[in-house]
């Protein structure tokens, strides 16, 4: 069954930024895209554990501070080498300023 | 005081990288200096604008260099086009391979993408191969059978070293290894790295590489002259000089298999001009602490950091004559290495932090 967490506050990531998320021993990361829309993903990349609230929201694409590896983090696609896997991603919704999200 | 061990074994398949493993060396968690997150930010925001103004006058400074190699040939007024266009071709696309394989000199993703691929021609290293070595390289920075990009080897092998400078070594060793993967060819080692879905684009680079090399000897054949090679493929001889003065004082003398980049990698300030050509690489502990800073904000990065790093060498002059002692020492206990001293401002290394044995430390 679904379920939806409560990750932060709206106003605790900034415009075209990440936060770190963690809950029952796995790590999230959450974004504000340049156009306020909020999205979630696995908080490690794929390629080697860097968590990627330590990197950079380019637009639509988060770069892993470790090796600089390339995503889609609206899509959670691997956009080119070091990273070859997708990332995970998961709904977010939007509850009286909380970003929630369902980690099913 | 130093102590014997056992040798090490380089091989990226090998003792060594096994004990790597076991012991958490091999992709552990490394020291970083306490940045902001404000601060970061700033310092990593991409930006096209001084890439393209570099990579102009790069451009312009090779195209200029070329037609005066062209124009002077068979004159001593060739001798210093020479010069400067080798050093162009075979030490400063080193800088921007590295750059742009890491995605940070330009904003775009398909300008770091072009130069990456003319750089990589330039060195004869196949573009897909040595993005995932450098990959490796920051996974494991200076870990013996991890890193497969560990320059200076203990013992040292100071003849090996001295050739390094003329770039013989490296042709003997590029060009062939592009030869044998083109033929589909790849080494245990490269596969260690590569993953197995990439493999195949790399035997496609190296076929790439290939192609334009004898077209290059054909051309030479076709025009009787040297021409075509000096400006294809032998700069990578008579210019790899800046790039390999500059690039061996990344890490040599310096701690291995430790986890705090102020302990393997060393900070040096130089010219400007070597500067340029090398893009700011000199402010290499920044650098491998923190490699989404673009270069152009590197020296911003050091001023922010500096109070928690050894003191950088003030030239290329001192860091190498700090350097050659420690390296004749080396010769006969290979364990000896140069430990940098902290600021007072400086969190202390940890001794626990990595299996270092600090008493084989020069002092």
């Amino acid at each position: 069954m679904a379920e939806w967490l409560e990750a932060c506050a709206v106003d605790d990531v900034e415009e075209e930024d990440v936060i770190r998320f963690d809950h029952g021993g796995r790590s999230f990361a959450i974004y504000r895209s340049p156009d306020d829309e909020f999205f979630a993903t696995d908080g490690f990349c794929t390629h080697e554990k860097a968590h990627l609230a330590d990197g950079l929201v380019m637009d639509d694409i988060i770069e892993c501070p470790k090796h600089n590896g390339r995503f889609n983090y609206k899509t959670g696609q691997a956009k080119g080498a070091p990273v070859c896997v997708n990332l995970k991603t998961y709904p977010v919704r939007i509850e009286a300023g909380k970003v929630m999200i369902e980690i099913g | 005081m130093t102590t014997m061990a056992k040798k090490r074994d380089y091989s990226l398949v090998g003792e060594s990288t096994r004990a790597a493993i076991e012991t958490g060396l091999a992709s552990a968690e490394w020291y970083h200096t306490d940045v902001s997150r404000k601060a970061m930010k700033e310092l990593m925001q991409r930006s096209d604008g001084p890439a393209i103004r570099d990579t102009v006058i790069w451009i312009v400074a090779i195209l200029g260099s070329a037609a005066g190699i062209v124009w002077f040939w068979g004159s001593w007024w060739v001798v210093p086009f020479l010069f400067v266009y080798g050093v162009l071709y075979g030490s400063s696309s080193d800088s921007r391979w590295h750059e742009c394989g890491h995605g940070t000199a330009f904003r775009t993703r398909w300008m770091n993408d072009v130069v990456y691929h003319i750089a990589s021609f330039m060195l004869m290293r196949n573009p897909v191969q040595w993005r995932w070595s450098h990959a490796r390289h920051h996974t494991d920075t200076i870990i013996v059978g991890r890193d497969a990009e560990i320059a200076v080897m203990r013992p040292p092998d100071l003849l090996k070293a001295g050739l390094a400078f003329t770039g013989i070594l490296d042709f003997r060793y590029s060009l062939p290894t592009l030869v044998r993967q083109a033929f589909g060819r790849l080494s245990d080692e490269e596969k260690s790295y590569i993953p197995e879905m990439e493999q195949h684009r790399a035997v496609v680079a190296a076929r790439w590489h290939v192609a334009i090399y004898v077209g290059t000897i054909a051309l030479a054949i076709a025009l009787r002259s040297w021409i075509p090679l000096v400006l294809i493929g032998l700069p990578r001889l008579y210019g790899t000089w800046h790039m390999v003065t500059t690039g061996l004082l990344q890490h040599i003398g310096l701690a291995d298999n430790v986890v705090d980049h102020r302990l393997n990698t060393r900070t040096v300030y130089m010219n400007p001009i070597s500067r340029f050509i090398y893009w700011n690489m000199n402010y290499h502990v920044e650098h491998h602490m923190f490699p989404m800073v673009p270069y152009h904000a590197l020296p911003r990065l050091h001023e922010l950091i500096k109070h928690d790093l050894p003191q950088p060498n003030p030239s290329m002059w001192h860091a190498y004559r700090e350097v050659w002692p420690v390296l004749l020492r080396q010769l006969k206990y290979e364990d000896y290495y140069l430990k940098r001293e902290l600021p007072p401002t400086a969190r202390p290394y940890r001794g626990e932090f990595h299996e270092v044995d600090m008493s084989a430390a020069a002092e």
